[in-house]
């Protein structure tokens, strides 16, 4: 799962899709998965950095990346 | 430079007229003289310092050319104009028409033709749309309940009634429809148009055009914020080449020239449909201007017999928040204006 290239991202968590005029805010930590994607960073790579940094188990972590993925898909920022 | 500039009712439903002289004096600072052209005492344009520097009353378009013409004649002998933009739908067939005698005076305007104006009419939208290869959504017209209720039973509801000239509403009901089929053509007249609803997200494209099928400028725009009137009170500059190629299409397929709007529903499949072609450019034109593309300059640049070529880049998330103002102004000057059909401001810039 991609990110679209096109897609504009800023710090404090403000994402912003060009091609349909959609804007989002995203908190801290979903800033910076998405900045992780953007990057091309692998997703099993993003996942372990937050098992690193966070305290959440592997069941919680896959169950809340399939949510995120999803709520990406319907946010269209994701590549088709 | 100076250039009459018609539609300053810059109001809930605004024409573009102030937005347009924003892109000219942004583009000419001061070697630019705007003469305001309006039909009613209270469009607000008329008493905006900075943006008008005199204001005539000019004839509704019903009285006809002969009117408008020999009003127009008046103001030329005092204001010598040398380009002449109007900016409503309603008044561009007469303006046409008295172009080349505008042009014998010495006044340039840069319009399309009377058969291009009338095969995007709303009344041939669905037949353009056939000609060109365009997604159109079905209409029919209306000049009865009768043909109505057949038309809800077609198109099914909701359903779009359109006026022939301004204004549409989405009917959930036939009692709707025919509350708006009735209020519409009182206004606007026969024709009234139903027309499929289609669901999805509204997009505007502001173009320019040259007449030889280019496309000189084209800014998308979708709309973030939308009036109960259909009108965007907010927009961003989107990216997207499906739509610049769509107005080029358009550009080249009708030879337009001049300035126009597409009004575009991208449905949930991303099918691009063309609910209407403005002939003229829209209330937001300011954005063009915004992300580097001021059509309305270009417009006069093409007018005053510049070579354009089309422009190629613009800023992508550029947004324009319409707001309201109370505008002060003395009885005086409405008074002026009301009683000689003439007023100059005081402190123009």
């Amino acid at each position: 799962m991609k990110i679209k290239k096109n897609i504009a991202t800023s710090e404090n968590g403000f994402i912003f899709n060009p091609a349909t005029g959609d804007s989002f805010s995203a908190n801290h930590l979903a800033s910076a998965i998405l900045l992780s994607m953007k990057n091309g960073e692998e997703a099993d790579h993003i996942k372990q950095n937050i098992l690193e940094k966070y305290d959440v188990s592997r069941d919680q972590l896959e169950r809340d990346w399939e949510d995120w993925l999803l709520q990406l898909k319907e946010a269209n920022l994701l590549e088709v | 430079m100076i250039i009459g500039i018609t539609g300053l009712n810059a109001s809930d439903n605004p024409g573009p007229g102030v937005a347009v002289i924003r892109c000219l004096r942004e583009a000419f600072d001061n070697d630019l003289t705007i003469i305001g052209l309006s039909y009613e005492s209270l469009e607000p344009g008329i008493y905006m310092q900075g943006i008008v520097d005199k204001t005539y009353q000019i004839p509704y378009p019903t009285a006809g050319t002969s009117a408008l013409t020999e009003r127009l004649e008046y103001i030329h002998e005092i204001e010598k104009l040398d380009m002449i933009i109007p900016n409503f739908d309603s008044e561009l067939y007469n303006f046409i028409k008295i172009a080349p005698w505008l042009k014998s005076i010495g006044i340039k305007t840069f319009l399309p033709t009377h058969g291009q104006l009338a095969s995007r009419d709303k009344i041939n939208l669905a037949e353009f749309g056939k000609k060109y290869g365009f997604m159109v959504p079905p209409d029919k017209l209306i000049n009865n309940i009768k043909d109505l209720q057949k038309a809800g039973e077609e198109l099914g509801y909701p359903l779009v009634v359109k006026g022939k000239y301004y204004e549409a509403y989405v009917n959930y009901t036939p009692d709707l429809a025919q509350k708006s089929f009735h209020q519409l053509s009182a206004k606007w007249g026969l024709p009234v148009i139903a027309q499929q609803f289609i669901k999805g997200t509204e997009i505007n494209i502001a173009g320019l055009a040259d007449g030889k099928g280019n496309a000189i400028s084209v800014i998308p725009m979708r709309k973030l914020y939308i009036t109960d009137k259909g009108k965007a009170w907010a927009g961003v500059t989107i990216e997207d080449n499906e739509l610049i190629e769509l107005a080029q299409t358009f550009a080249a397929a009708t030879k337009w020239s001049g300035g126009f709007e597409l009004e575009i529903m991208r449905d949930a499949d991303g099918d691009l449909y063309i609910m209407e072609i403005n002939p003229r450019f829209p209330a937001w034109i300011y954005l063009s201007a915004g992300a580097g593309q001021n059509q309305p300059a270009a417009l006069v640049k093409m007018a005053m017999g510049e070579e354009m070529g089309p422009f190629t880049e613009y800023t992508v998330g550029k947004m324009f928040i319409r707001y309201s103002w109370d505008h002060l102004v003395d009885i005086a000057d409405f008074q002026q204006f009301s009683a000689f059909g003439e007023l100059k401001l005081n402190n123009p810039n």
